[in-house]
């Protein structure tokens, strides 16, 4: 790992790191994103924040679902082929054994005004776990070489563009993204 | 009905490969495959395998093993969760190791600076869109304050949540 202002420490085995992205997982209700930051960065050290952003930026240009990618991201930097497939079982089986169980349960239940009452109110936190998330990584921008200014500047175009707007993901990720390379590029010499 | 096995897991590895910003992003693919052209799913078992996912731990990439398993039991959700998962997995390990390599050269450093504050901005995006789906003012309240809670303080993600289950049963959001 190249960041050396954050000393980071890894996971013992494979063993340690399946186990740790299932109780990871297991806590991610309406998504894994936020619990993923904490466990990692804050919980184990794995990751500094800004290695963080950075597994997560390869993992949201590419295609397949974030969280997945990340957990095999991560597995791989540590233990190699073994490592990303630890992490990935470990973030989808026993979830996985959960949500088809669910799925025998929701038939009977899902007319139950307190079942859709919960899910609703879960969801709403959920939402909000997301953003939550992205103040805390936006510390790290403090040291991007972008500046202050260009770095507020794609935040807020990549938020308009997606949140307001409605433009396909893709199409913005490689707009901005092409253009947000090329001034960084320009910056770094 | 013969479940036609070949072509459900050709159409997602197909879909894996589309799928930037997560398996979420082709589910409207995913609805035309499986509810209009295969008859595989009725409307409602489609939206209730999303809104199942939302509703259990783990990453929300499941909803696809739901709508297999609700179109063909536990061979149905194997095909298309391993059909969504296999393309996409290699690759990100294959970009991942490549961009890991070059770590050092300017080309990397800019990717990593320049995606940054895009990466960060989509989150608040995904809030706003997520958000949406949940109208009325108890329910933006709800995730303004777990966004504020998430940022500022150390409070367990899993409370959260669960105080959002119990607000929700309660009818106050």
């Amino acid at each position: 790992m190249n960041h050396a202002s954050v000393p980071t420490r890894g996971p013992a085995s494979p063993g340690e790191l399946f186990l740790s992205f299932t109780t990871l997982a297991l806590q991610g209700f309406g998504g894994v994103l936020a619990v993923a930051q904490r466990v990692l960065c804050e919980e184990r050290g794995w990751l500094s924040r800004e290695e963080f952003i950075e597994i997560l930026s390869v993992a949201q240009v590419l295609p397949g679902p974030n969280v997945c990618n990340v957990a095999l991201i991560v597995g791989d930097r540590f233990f190699g082929l073994r490592g990303a497939l630890a992490a990935l079982g470990g973030m989808m089986s026993a979830p996985l054994i959960i949500v088809l169980g669910l799925t025998a349960l929701y038939a009977q239940h899902a007319a139950n005004p307190l079942v859709a009452g919960a899910l609703r109110g879960m969801g709403a936190v959920a939402a909000g776990l997301i953003a939550g998330t992205g103040l805390k990584l936006a510390a790290t921008l403090r040291t991007n070489p972008l500046g202050p200014v260009a770095c507020g500047a794609f935040l807020l175009c990549a938020f308009v563009a997606v949140a307001l707007l409605r433009w396909p993901l893709a199409g913005v990720l490689v707009g901005l993204g092409v253009i947000a390379w090329a001034l960084a590029r320009s910056r770094l010499g | 009905m013969p479940i036609p096995w070949l072509s459900l897991f050709g159409h997602f590895l197909l879909f894996s490969l589309l799928s930037i910003g997560g398996a979420i992003t082709v589910a409207p693919e995913m609805q035309r495959l499986l509810v209009d052209q295969m008859g595989l799913l009725s409307p409602e078992q489609f939206s209730a395998s999303i809104a199942i996912a939302q509703a259990s731990p783990g990453p929300n990439v499941l909803f696809v093993a739901v709508m297999g398993y609700q179109a063909a039991g536990l061979a149905g959700a194997a095909t298309t969760l391993l059909g969504v998962m296999l393309p996409s997995t290699t690759l990100a390990l294959a970009a991942a190791r490549w961009g890991h390599a070059r770590r050092q050269t300017p080309a990397v450093r800019a990717f990593k600076a320049g995606m940054a504050p895009i990466v960060i901005g989509l989150m608040f995006a995904t809030t706003w869109v997520l958000g949406s789906a949940t109208p009325g003012w108890a329910a933006h309240l709800l995730t303004l304050a777990s966004a504020l809670l998430l940022w500022r303080t150390r409070m367990h993600l899993v409370l959260l949540v669960a105080a959002g289950a119990a607000l929700g049963a309660l009818g106050w959001v």
